[in-house]
């Protein structure tokens, strides 16, 4: 069969994490009550007019800085035209003749650099909710929300890239805090086109509703299959919009005619230029934090870290400024890594905990690193810190001293330690002779009975040592 | 009980001659009354518009009232908030009484597109009342009420004034939020107001100007503030425009106008002859921008959430082609059609190019303004004509609104002011005359409108039909 290269680009859009919709003072809120949060503009009542959120202009600016786009002197906005009963005014106000920035590029893992061809603002549709009779109900709460179309320029080659592309691109929104960027609430969505080229490119296809990255992977593998089987048996690639079947596994076309083509654009008059000024850029240019990609090369190759754990601890910008902040207080990265990636994120699934991410843990990163120090010298044994580490959710103490209020300190020898040695070689005569007769994994039973007698306040190592010793001292 | 006298005073007015003339939609007796009796109940008055009665045009939003732009696609319609217009009206202690007839969404000279029949002319009622804000230009001058909102798109609010006889008043595009006005074209639209003499519209300006943050194209600029009230015209630069001239078909109506000049003239104003030939392209100009914005600003009447809906074949497409198919008055219909047409693929330059053109006719306009102070016509072409004269064509009607369009195009404020009566198939009718300002020059316009009506008190000649009223 020929081989034909997938030229494929994306669509992203991201819902801007504003208090209030883009032109107008309704809540930009997920979940509410259907209709709840709609007013004279949103709703498309007569006579109504849009007046622009600064601050999604300000979250756009940021978005621009971060990938390097080329800013547009002023903000100038365009409406589209189509009917359908999710556009309140039979127009989506958006950006055609001047997108906001033009440019600017998404770096992959691998270095290939995926150029932006624009970026702009417009408003999000209302939602259809579809009732089991077959009815359409309009809910307007979406209706207005502000969003930031990015669309790159076809330069990826596989699903994988695509994919990748698409998770690049929401790590780079999510850390600049321009959107919450989740695919499962619809904050962010992605459509992709593809065609394949051969000695000329195919028709393209628009791959629209896909909702997760493992969707967008899955539907472009299926979707160049598809194209280059109907390439190869000399039938021609239809141009048209398509949709992902996650059940069936395949793409189905959408057939969305009434929808295609001429949207008759047109100067939105309501709403005059706004010229961009160059302290307002400088000011949403110093939000963006240092990006994702350049910290993920910091962890791997200057602290040594595997890339499980790396990904982890860049889930969040909260997560990896947390990371580096604990790091300025510890010695070992590797191990507040570890911490952060499975003892911290433990705390997440208990619920009488109330803690649900990085952003709300009630201790410093400095507490952290003292609670990593604690443990790493033997003053409390790997789960009496995690004891401390639930309590220091609990009360903003220093883990030193809850280590010592709880009585979770160390026994590392004593007088108390010998006594629930003992009582374990009584307790567990069976276990005792058939380490004396050099069963060593029959140890381990003891030492678990004195690690429980001591509520994990006994140092494992030290517990070891002093049954080895006993056993070997008595006859 | 001052207030509640004027609102019993207009009450008996429209009971004795709405009937006869058809300028209104809908009449809040009992709201203006209670609204009345609260105001008389104040310890002191609010300002100069307390207690006054007033009538808003049917494409202004009013809270919880059939303000459905005299279209039946907007049947049972009833806004969800007020116009920003009328809420400061309201605020300063005015009494809406009464929602006035129009041309649907403003589209027509005449009021005869009006889904509910159209207003007549309180001087001659066989003829029409101009248009679109022709129930607010009636209400006027039949006495309903001292003033009356209107809007003014391309002539709308002063070619109405004119043909009724009272005073009109377009404000700079800006000047007076449009939130709340039904829009027909976003870039040209303004707030009007229509009233018994140029004093009136002032104190109405003074209350509904000034910058309103939920409109993004109202100036950023304080309530108007007027000018002292002239006693002469000396120092003043007025312009005559040869073009628009040449227009006024006539006769009576150019005797009224010479008059005018004259009297500015003996006023203490100087007259210059000036040449605007771009503006003999404004017309054709502002069909396209117009129908084009006025395509898109209507498509949000789709049945979906709100006014009337007819459905047919059970799809969504179908109900939405249904309900605008025949809920849409035909030059509604003529309108969206060519606009759509205008800005399809196969036309969208049409839309960029008459775009270019307003551009270098607004460059003209404001060139015209470093040489006068204000610019002096005829605010329309001829005096009020009889209804059913133009119905059906376009060409001839668009005629009605030559000399208003220059000004919309610019957004320069102009005001029409009564300047006598013309014998015309035996019967008296007004004559307007149009004085246009330079950008955001409303307080000259309005100063020197008042100037003219001090002196001449044409202002005060009232429609025959009036004259038994109480």
């Amino acid at each position: 069969m020929t081989r034909f290269t997938p030229v494929i680009g994306l669509e992203v859009h991201c819902q801007l994490a504003t208090l209030s919709k883009l032109f107008c003072a309704c809540a930009n809120r997920f979940g509410a009550a259907p209709n709840t949060l709609a007013c004279e503009a949103c709703s498309g009542q007569p006579g109504a007019l849009p007046v622009l959120n600064r601050e999604a202009v300000d979250l756009a600016l940021r978005a621009a800085a971060a990938f390097g786009c080329d800013l547009a002197p002023h903000l100038v906005f365009d409406r589209k035209h189509y009917w359908y009963c999710d556009l309140p005014k039979g127009y989506q106000i958006t950006q055609s003749r001047e997108p906001l920035g033009c440019g600017g590029e998404v770096e992959l893992a691998d270095g290939k650099r995926v150029r932006l061809e624009r970026i702009h603002i417009e408003e999000d549709a209302a939602k259809i909710l579809r009732t089991s009779n077959s009815e359409s109900l309009v809910d307007l709460n979406r209706a207005g929300v502000p969003l930031l179309e990015c669309v790159t320029a076809p330069l990826l080659a596989s699903a994988d890239e695509a994919a990748e592309c698409l998770a690049r691109m929401r790590e780079i929104l999510v850390f600049s805090g321009v959107g919450e960027c989740d695919m499962e609430r619809g904050s962010l969505r992605c459509d992709v086109n593809i065609s394949l080229a051969c000695d000329e490119p195919s028709a393209r296809v628009e791959l629209k509703n896909l909702n997760s990255f493992v969707h967008v992977r899955d539907a472009v593998q299926f979707e160049i299959r598809r194209q280059s089987e109907l390439l190869a048996s000399g039938r021609p690639v239809e141009r048209e919009t398509r949709t992902w079947d996650p059940e069936r596994r395949e793409t189905r076309s959408l057939r969305e005619k009434e929808r295609a083509s001429d949207y008759r654009y047109l100067p939105e008059a309501d709403l005059p230029p706004v010229p961009l000024e160059r302290a307002r850029i400088a000011r949403a240019a110093a939000c963006v934090p240092e990006l994702p990609m350049p910290r993920r090369r910091r962890y791997t190759s200057e602290l040594g870290l595997d890339a499980t754990l790396v990904e982890v601890l860049l889930e969040s910008r909260a997560s990896a400024e947390f990371f580096e902040a604990t790091l300025r207080h510890a010695r070992d990265a590797r191990e507040v890594a570890r911490w952060l990636a499975n003892d911290v994120r433990a705390l997440f699934a208990e619920p009488e905990l109330d803690v649900h991410s990085i952003a709300e843990l009630s201790f410093k990163p400095f507490d952290l690193a003292e609670l990593i120090e604690l443990a790493a010298n033997g003053r409390a044994s790997r789960p009496a810190a995690r004891q401390v580490l639930r309590a220091m959710c609990r009360t903003p103490r220093a883990p030193r001293e809850l280590l010592r209020e709880l009585g979770l300190e160390s026994l590392d020898g004593g007088a108390e330690l010998d006594e629930l040695c003992r009582t374990a070689i009584a307790a567990h005569a069976d276990a005792s002779e058939a380490v004396r007769s050099g069963h060593a994994r029959a140890l381990d039973v003891l030492v678990g009975a004195v690690m429980a007698a001591s509520k994990s306040r006994a140092n494992p190592v030290a517990v070891r040592a002093r049954i080895r010793e006993l056993l070997q001292a008595a006859p | 009980m001052k207030a509640r006298a004027a609102v019993e005073g207009a009450l008996a007015r429209i009971e004795a001659l709405e009937a006869e003339i058809g300028a209104l939609l809908d009449v809040d007796e009992e709201g203006a009354r209670t609204l009345a009796d609260k105001l008389d109940r104040e310890p002191a008055p609010r300002g100069p518009l307390h207690g006054v009665p007033f009538a808003l045009k049917a494409n202004l939003c009013w809270r919880g009232h059939l303000t459905g732009a005299a279209s039946r696609i907007l049947d049972g319609y009833r806004p969800p908030y007020s116009a920003t217009a009328i809420e400061r009206l309201i605020a300063a202690g005015a009494i809406p009484l009464a929602i006035t007839n129009m041309d649907e969404f403003a589209f027509g000279s005449s009021g005869e597109n009006s889904s509910f029949g159209a207003t007549r002319n309180p001087w001659d009622l066989s003829r029409t009342a101009g248009g679109s804000s022709s129930g607010s230009a009636a209400a006027v001058a039949a006495g309903f009420v001292p003033f009356a909102l209107g809007s003014d798109t391309g002539g709308s609010a002063r070619q109405p004034a004119a043909l009724c006889g009272v005073s009109g008043f377009k404000p700079s595009y800006g000047r007076i939020s449009r939130r709340g006005l039904i829009a027909f074209a976003p870039s040209l639209d303004t707030v009007g107001v229509l009233g018994d003499s140029i004093e009136r519209i002032e104190q109405v300006l003074a209350c509904v100007s000034g910058h309103d943050e939920r409109d993004a194209t109202s100036l950023a600029l304080p309530p108007l503030a007027l000018e002292a009230p002239r006693e002469h015209l000396r120092g003043l630069r007025i312009g005559v425009p040869k073009e628009w001239d040449a227009e006024l078909c006539d006769q009576g109506a150019r005797d009224r106008i010479r008059a005018a000049l004259e009297a500015m003239h003996a006023l203490g104003a100087e007259l210059v002859s000036v040449s605007l030939p771009l503006t003999l392209h404004a017309n054709a100009t502002y069909q396209v921008v117009s129908a084009c914005e006025a395509a898109s600003q209507l498509a949000r009447y789709d049945g979906v959430r709100y006014g009337s809906r007819e459905s047919c074949d059970g799809t969504l497409q179908g109900m939405i082609a249904q309900t605008r198919g025949s809920s849409f008055g035909p030059e509604s219909r003529r309108r969206i059609l060519l606009g759509t047409a205008l800005t399809s693929d196969e036309g969208s330059p049409s839309y960029e190019h008459a775009a270019r053109v307003r551009r270098r006719i607004v460059d003209e306009l404001r060139a015209i303004f470093e040489r006068v102070d204000l610019l002096a016509s005829a605010t329309a072409p001829e005096v009020a004509f009889r209804l059913g004269e133009r119905s059906g064509d376009s060409a001839r009607m668009h005629h009605s609104d030559l000399l208003a369009v220059p000004a919309s195009l610019a957004g320069l404020p102009a005001a029409s002011v009564p300047c006598g009566t013309c014998t015309t198939d035996g019967v008296e009718l007004p004559v307007g005359l149009q004085l246009c300002g330079a950008p955001r020059a409303d307080a000259r316009v309005l100063s020197t409108a008042r100037c003219f009506q001090a002196a001449t008190r044409h202002h005060l000649a009232r429609a025959p039909l009036t004259g038994a009223l109480p």
